[in-house]
């Protein structure tokens, strides 16, 4: 866990106190809401529909209890109760009073944490696999790149007025679970001949035009990475188009520039810039690693973990879904489902936030993950304490084992919060988890990942659901449009869109419908809806969405 | 010919709680929707907006929005409208939890 140095302290404490003095002369009328806004937006502070909304930064996903703690205290004191984890690793605090946000940023100061470039046109939070340093198919950790990058990034005077947002990712695993090829850059660390370094992925992003990233450079040795990464976002700065807001981001300068010429003018500038680079980026990344060290694995053994999944069908079921493979034979990466059926996903209490915190401190060598799909993860659980686990999870309302099934839902805040959205996203979210818990038949379904969002921006990641969900306006009402086969792995795809949309209380029993033709179509109880989908084509599900629905409106 | 103005209230969110208010008939604010003064001509409409964009230290974000009269005051027409006066639909926070 990487501990703040002296210079990012004082550089957050002066923003807070920069922010105050802001807010003051807000209030007090010298600063106009036109001025005010792009200051408040620097810090994280948006205004939605119905209040202020306060968005906080997690890099890479990584919290301790100390942090987490904070949050809730943070939620108590000055919200409703409770945060918003979101699909970008951040926190949303959405009932925030604009005269206590410079507290509020104090009192994250006080724990490391800030809300700087969590909007805005810069470089936002950097994402990361939230089982990094635990996963068991890990080449290398890749927190310590995305802190270099979170420092080199934060305040870099030349990337503060960017064409548009930019977006990071990184992942040192085989498997992608950072959804790397629908950022900006996405880098994948890899190893070659005992050098780490990235292979660079270039121009991705969902939103209005969904675009997976193109690999701009399959290797850049660490050493390399900080110029190389500014060369694109310099070549970025020059070459993306201010002219159309919708035609901003690096994807459509990646596709109207092609990605030989990108690549080219890249080449060049990082030529330019490497000599500028003295290698104290490196010095200093290595004493970031070092904070990164993996944890002291006790040597406790499994001790009774294979019995109790034996004699306890609801552990079992549990540790089925909700556990993945760690590094260490005698330990689990534990994901903790805050997708409850009928609760709002990415939603945790004060309360449960200090519960996650205590088990962290006791079980789990003090670390916690937000991951990307709105859930929380102990990456460190040794095995035979996972009983005890499950139990003070189970007493928080925490202990749903539904992580990577059909309930398990990625949604936007949607238009019960944000003032860009459409339509509604959690409603939907909640309703079909509902349903297919009492259907009871989300685990024979197995791995389906849904995800909505509330308007064409794509918050909610629709783009790459097994199933996605757009939210939209359709004469007057919310209509939800369906797209199919999406995939945000290592084997990413952009989802096929279905057909036409569906009403609010059609579109509950239109998922439904899909599902069924699943089970009818798929070859074995082994074949995921995914799988399935790639095997068959769109056709079958068509027209389970649409003829049917033809013959229910014939009847 | 031009269109026939659509009948409209005048709405912002609250410079310190983000709250939603509502411009009245006498140039107050109102939390409550069927309070708010239904705008009937284009002409009143554009002065309302210009006086409540010149109320930066009381108000953010004022537009007009289409509304329709109903039998206890101005009523909104489209749903985004309609959950500004209540609130967010997996909670009852907001205005839902005292109006």
């Amino acid at each position: 866990m990487y501990t703040y140095s002296e210079f990012d302290e004082a550089f957050v404490r002066t923003r807070v106190a920069q922010f105050r003095r802001q807010v003051e002369r807000r209030l007090d009328g010298s600063l106009t809401e036109d001025e005010f806004k792009p200051l408040r937006l620097m810090n994280g502070l948006y205004l939605q529909l119905h209040a202020y909304m306060l968005r906080v930064a997690i890099p890479y996903g990584t919290l301790n209890a100390r942090k987490m703690r904070q949050l809730a205290m943070i939620a108590e004191r000055w919200d409703k109760g409770y945060g918003h984890f979101t699909t970008r690793q951040n926190i949303q605090f959405n009932w925030p009073k604009l005269k206590d946000v410079p507290d509020i940023l104090d009192a994250l100061a006080d724990v490391g944490m800030h809300a700087i470039q969590t909007s805005g046109n810069t470089i936002r939070n950097v994402t990361a696999d939230h089982f990094a340093g635990a996963a068991a198919d890990e080449v290398t950790d890749p927190r310590p790149v995305a802190e270099l990058i979170r420092q080199w990034s934060t305040d870099h005077p030349e990337f503060q007025f960017l064409p548009r947002k930019f977006k990071l990712a990184v992942t040192g695993a085989a498997q992608d679970r950072a959804v790397t090829a629908a950022h900006d850059i996405g880098l994948r660390l890899v190893e070659q001949d005992g050098v780490t370094g990235a292979r660079v992925l270039v121009g991705g992003g969902l939103g209005r035009t969904p675009m997976l990233a193109k690999v701009i450079r399959e290797f850049v040795p660490l050493p390399d990475l900080l110029p190389y990464l500014e060369a694109i976002v310099a070549v970025y700065n020059l070459l993306g188009r201010r002219d159309n807001k919708y035609k901003a981001r690096i994807k459509i300068t990646v596709h109207e520039t092609g990605i030989d010429e990108i690549r080219r003018l890249v080449e060049e500038e990082f030529a330019a810039r490497k000599p500028l680079f003295s290698g104290i980026d490196q010095t200093h990344l290595a004493a970031i690693t070092a904070q990164f060290a993996p944890p002291a694995f006790d040597k406790g053994g499994p001790e009774d973990y294979q019995t109790w999944r034996h004699a306890d069908p609801v552990f079992r079921a549990f540790t089925d879904t909700n556990v993945t493979a760690h590094r260490h034979p005698d330990y689990a990466i534990l994901t903790v489902s805050l997708k409850a059926h009928g609760t709002t996903p990415g939603d945790a209490t004060a309360r449960q936030m200090r519960a996650l915190a205590d088990l962290a401190e006791h079980y789990g060598h003090d670390e916690l993950r937000i991951s990307h799909e709105q859930n929380v993860i102990l990456p460190h659980v040794p095995k035979r304490h996972l009983k005890a686990v499950h139990a003070a999870l189970a007493a928080e309302g925490l202990a749903t084992a539904n992580v990577g099934l059909i309930s398990d839902i990625i949604a936007c805040p949607g238009m019960d919060y944000c003032a860009l959205a459409t339509a509604r996203s959690i409603p939907i979210a909640q309703e079909i988890a509902t349903r297919f818990e009492a259907l009871k038949i989300e685990h024979e379904i197995g791995e389906l990942k849904i995800k909505i969002s509330g308007c064409i921006n794509a918050c909610g990641h629709h783009h790459v659901g097994h199933i996605g969900i757009l939210g939209l306006e359709r004469n007057g009402v919310e209509n939800y449009q369906i797209t199919l086969g999406g995939d945000g792995t290592e084997t990413a795809v952009i989802g096929d869109r279905a057909g036409p949309g569906f009403g609010a209380d059609e579109i509950i029993p239109a998922v439904e419908r899909l599902v069924q033709a699943y089970l009818d179509l798929r070859a074995d109880p082994g074949e995921r809806f995914l799988d399935t989908y790639r095997r068959v084509g769109i056709a079958p599900f068509k027209a389970a969405l649409y003829t049917a629905e033809e013959a229910a409106n014939a009847a | 010919m031009p269109r026939p103005f659509t009948p409209k209230v005048l709405t912002a969110n609250d410079l310190i709680l983000g709250d939603v208010v509502y411009m009245t008939a006498d140039g107050g604010w109102t939390r409550r929707h069927a309070e708010a003064e239904l705008i009937e001509d284009a002409a009143t409409a554009d002065l309302k907006l210009l006086d409540a964009e010149a109320r930066g230290h009381e108000v953010v974000g004022a537009y007009l929005a289409d509304a329709v009269a109903g039998l206890r005051g101005p009523e909104p027409v489209h749903f985004r409208e309609a959950f500004r006066t209540r609130g967010p639909s997996n909670y009852r926070h907001g205005k839902q939890e005292t109006v």
